[in-house]
C-alpha cells in the first residue's frame, strides 16, 4: 500500500493531545479551546472523530500529517451523522466502547446536514454530536447560515440578515434524545461537566457550543472568551440542558447585562436590519420559554443521567 | 447447492446477506437501507435477515445510506447497500467519496430510468452516470449471473491489490421482478469463498490517522493514478476470483466478457444485461442459417476491458453496440468505450444503436433488424435511434 492510497494522514500518536500543535485554526477560534476541553473531559478515552466539510477539517492541516491526535474521518458535508452511525454500529458490534464524536460547524448541522442529523437522532444512534456554532459559513469566507442571528452582516446578507436564528436546541429536544446541552467557552467547569455527562450517556447526545470566529465576527482574537461570557450574561446564549427532550435545567441565570456589550465588540452586528430593542425582546421571549419549561418539567437526577 | 425459483431482487438480497454473514468472525457487516423502486425488495430482505454480527440501518436518504456504508467500512466491516435511478443520483456525492476513500463497499444498482419525467422501467443511464466514481461496475444478464457476480464483486473489491468499491447492476423489473431458477449457495460455501474483509487503512482506536483530509495537487494526482493502477489490475484479479469461484462452487461464472461465435464473426453485437440474453438467441438463430454473427456480452464496464474487447472483436468487420442508455450530446456510453478500445482498428465499422431507452422492449426482431441493416452499411453513422414499437 502506498502512502497516498487514501489520503490517510499520519504523524500523530496516542500520546498527543486531541488537537496537536501545527493546526491551522485562526487565532481566537473557538474550536481551539473547545477541542482541548473536549480532550480533557474525555479523560484519556480516544474518540473516533467525524468531521464534515467545515473549518474543522482544515484544522487537521494537509496530507501527509494531521493535527488530530485521534482516528478521524473527513466526511462529505451533509454526512457526519451518517458516517458516524456506520462507525458506531461497527465499533459496538465489536464490543469497542470508543466514543464516536461528530465535530461539525453550524452549516453542517443547521443547514445541509440537518436531515442526516435528524435521522441519526431519531434512531438514537450512539453518537456524541458537537456543533461548534460560529453562526456563519466560516470556511467559505463568511456567508449566512440558518444559525446566523438577525441583523448580522455576512457576505450573503450584506445589509444584515432579515431572518431569525434557527433554534436547533428545540429541534433536537423534539427528537427526545437522551441529552442536549449548550456549552460556553467562558465557563470551564460547566463545559467539562456537560461533556463528561454526555460521554457517559448512551444514545444520541447533542452539544451546542457557541464558537467565536474573529474572522467572521469581525472581532478581536483576544476578546473571544469574553464575548462568550457576554453572550451568556446577557442571555443571548443561555446555558441549559434538556434530558430526554422533556426535562429542562437552566445552568446559569442571565445577570441583566445589556446585549449591546456583546454586540458592540463585533463589527458583524452592523446591519441595517439590526434592531437592538427587537433583539432584547427575542432574548426575553426565549428566557420566558426556557424558564417555563424548567419550572413545569424540571430535570431530575436519575440513574440514566448522573449529574 | 439449493436451486430455487426466485426474483432477481431476492437473489441479490440473498447473495449480499450471505456475503455479509461470511464476515461474522471478523468485524461483521453493515449497510444502509432506503427504498426506491425497483430495488426496494433488496433492502427489505436485508432488514429482515438475522445477521450474527451485522446491522442494516434504516436511513432517511440514499445519500446517508452510502454515508453509513462509508462509516461502517472505515470501521472495518463488510458494507453494502442497493439503490436505483434518482436514488443513485441523490447518493452521488458519497458514491465518489467511497471510491476515493478506497473502501470495498458493494452496491446493487437496479437500473431504472432517471427522471423527470418519471419512469420506473429499465435504462442503464443511472449507474452509468456514476462511471467516473472510482467504482468497479458489473452488468448482469440473469439471476444466476447476478448472484455469482455479487460474490465475485466482494472478492475482487476487497482484494488488497484492488481496494475499490463495486457496483453490480441488473435490469429493473426484467431481472429484479421476474423469477428464474438460481443456484443459491449455502453459507458454508460463501464462507469458504470470501475471506475475512480486511481494510488496511480502516480507522483504529490505537492509530490516530486522519482519512480524507486536505491534499495538494501532486498528492491528489498520485491518489488518482493509484486508483487507475488498481483498476488496471482488476481483469487479472477477476480471473483469479473466477477460478477460485469454480473451485468452491463447482460452476464457472461469466467473466469480464462472454463471447459467443466471435472467432469468425463478420458482424458482432456488443450488449449487456438482459439485452445480451436476447441477442444471444438472435446470434444462435443466425448461426443456424449460416450467418457469421457473434455476440460479446460485456459484464465488466469499469474498468473497461479494452484489451479483451479488442481481442473479442478482432475478426469482426462490423460491430453493433446496443446501448440502453444515452449521453445527451454524444450517444451510447458503451459505444464510446468500444470505439475508444478499437481506435487502432479503423477497418472495423462500429455502429451505435440506442435501444429500449426508458424500458422499451428490445425484441429478437429488433435486434435481427439491426443485424440486417448493419450488414449492408458501409460507413459508420452517428448513433441510430431505434424506437420501441408502440
Amino acid at each position: 500500500m502506498t502512502t497516498t492510497l487514501t489520503g490517510c494522514s499520519f504523524g500523530a500518536d496516542l500520546n498527543d493531545s486531541l488537537l496537536r500543535p501545527g493546526n491551522t485554526n485562526c487565532a481566537g477560534c473557538g474550536m481551539s479551546l473547545g477541542l482541548r476541553w473536549l480532550d480533557e473531559a474525555l479523560d484519556g478515552k480516544v474518540p473516533f472523530l467525524v468531521v464534515p466539510a467545515c473549518c474543522g477539517i482544515v484544522t487537521a492541516g494537509a496530507f501527509p500529517t494531521t493535527a488530530y491526535g485521534a482516528p478521524t474521518a473527513a466526511s462529505t458535508f451533509a454526512s457526519a451523522a451518517a458516517v458516524a452511525t456506520g462507525i458506531a454500529s461497527v465499533l459496538r458490534m465489536n464490543a469497542e466502547s470508543s466514543p464516536v464524536v461528530c465535530w461539525t460547524g453550524d452549516g453542517g448541522t443547521y443547514d445541509i446536514g440537518v436531515a442526516t442529523l435528524s435521522a441519526a437522532a431519531e434512531r438514537n444512534e450512539d453518537i456524541l454530536y458537537i456543533c461548534y456554532d460560529n453562526e456563519i459559513y466560516g470556511n467559505t469566507g463568511g456567508q449566512r447560515s440558518s444559525a446566523t442571528p438577525e441583523g448580522v452582516v455576512t457576505t450573503t446578507s450584506p445589509r444584515g440578515k432579515t431572518e431569525r436564528k434557527k433554534d436547533i436546541m428545540a429541534i433536537m429536544a423534539a427528537h427526545r434524545i437522551p441529552y442536549a446541552a449548550t456549552l460556553s467557552l467562558a465557563h470551564r467547569e460547566d463545559f467539562l461537566r456537560k461533556v463528561k455527562l454526555a460521554a457517559c450517556t448512551r444514545g444520541f447526545r447533542f452539544l451546542l457550543m457557541l464558537s467565536p470566529c474573529p474572522t467572521g465576527w469581525k472581532s478581536e482574537a483576544e476578546d473571544s472568551v469574553e464575548l462568550i461570557r457576554d453572550a451568556v450574561r446577557c442571555g443571548i446564549f443561555p446555558l441549559y440542558e434538556v434530558f430526554d427532550g422533556s426535562r429542562y435545567r437552566i445552568n446559569m441565570e442571565r445577570d441583566g447585562a445589556s446585549v449591546n456589550a456583546y454586540c458592540e465588540r463585533q463589527r458583524r452586528y452592523r446591519g441595517e436590519t439590526l434592531d437592538a430593542s427587537l433583539m432584547q425582546t427575542r432574548i426575553d421571549e426565549q428566557w420566558r420559554y426556557l424558564k417555563a419549561m424548567a419550572a413545569a418539567f424540571p430535570a431530575i437526577d436519575d440513574p440514566h443521567h448522573p449529574s | 447447492m439449493a436451486r430455487a425459483l426466485v426474483t432477481g431482487n431476492y437473489a441479490a438480497g440473498y447473495a449480499i446477506a450471505r456475503a455479509g454473514e461470511a464476515n461474522r468472525n471478523a468485524r461483521g457487516c453493515a449497510g444502509g437501507a432506503y427504498p426506491i423502486t425497483p430495488q426496494t425488495e433488496i433492502i427489505e430482505f436485508l432488514r429482515g435477515f438475522e445477521f450474527t454480527k451485522g446491522r442494516v440501518v434504516p436511513v432517511e436518504s440514499e445519500h446517508s445510506a452510502m454515508g453509513v456504508c462509508i462509516g461502517s467500512s472505515l470501521a472495518g466491516a463488510r458494507a453494502f447497500t442497493a439503490s436505483s435511478s434518482n436514488g443513485l443520483a441523490y447518493m452521488t456525492e458519497n458514491v465518489f467519496a467511497a471510491g476515493y476513500y478506497r473502501l470495498p463497499i458493494v452496491m446493487i444498482a437496479v437500473n431504472r430510468t432517471l427522471g423527470p419525467p418519471w419512469n420506473i422501467w429499465v435504462d442503464q443511464g443511472d449507474s452509468l452516470a456514476l462511471r467516473d466514481a472510482a467504482w468497479l461496475q458489473f452488468y448482469t444478464e440473469s439471476h444466476q449471473d447476478l448472484v455469482d457476480t455479487i460474490l465475485l464483486a466482494f472478492r475482487v473489491a476487497e482484494d488488497e491489490r484492488i481496494l475499490l468499491p463495486a457496483m453490480v447492476a441488473m435490469d429493473g423489473f426484467l431481472t429484479s421482478h421476474t423469477q428464474m431458477g438460481v443456484e443459491l449457495p449455502e453459507q458454508e460455501l460463501v464462507d469458504r469463498y470470501l475471506p475475512s474483509c480486511k481494510i488496511p487503512h480502516r480507522l483504529r482506536a490505537d492509530r490516530p490517522t486522519t482519512i480524507g483530509g486536505l491534499t495538494w495537487p501532486r498528492e491528489t494526482e498520485h491518489h488518482r493514478r493509484e486508483i487507475q493502477e488498481a483498476m488496471e489490475r482488476v481483469p487479472a484479479v477477476l480471473n483469479e476470483a473466477i477460478d477460485e469461484f469454480e473451485a468452491v462452487f463447482g460452476r464457472r461464472p461469466h467473466g469480464a466478457l462472454s463471447c459467443e461465435h466471435t472467432d469468425d464473426a463478420e458482424i458482432a453485437i456488443v450488449a449487456c444485461n438482459t439485452i445480451a440474453r436476447t441477442a444471444r438467441q438472435v446470434v444462435r438463430e443466425r448461426r443456424e442459417r449460416g450467418e457469421r454473427v457473434g455476440l460479446v456480452k460485456c459484464k465488466l464496464f469499469r474498468p473497461f476491458p479494452r484489451a479483451e474487447m479488442i481481442k473479442a472483436l478482432s475478426s469482426a468487420r462490423r460491430v453493433a453496440v446496443l446501448d440502453r442508455n444515452h449521453s445527451p450530446g454524444s450517444g451510447g456510453i458503451f459505444w464510446q468505450e468500444v470505439v475508444t478500445s478499437l481506435r487502432g482498428r479503423p477497418d472495423i465499422l462500429v455502429q451505435d444503436y440506442l435501444v429500449g431507452l426508458g424500458g422499451g422492449d428490445v425484441t429478437p426482431e429488433l435486434i435481427g433488424e439491426i443485424v440486417d441493416e448493419l450488414g449492408t452499411q458501409t460507413t459508420a453513422q452517428e448513433p441510430i435511434w431505434k424506437e420501441t414499437a408502440a
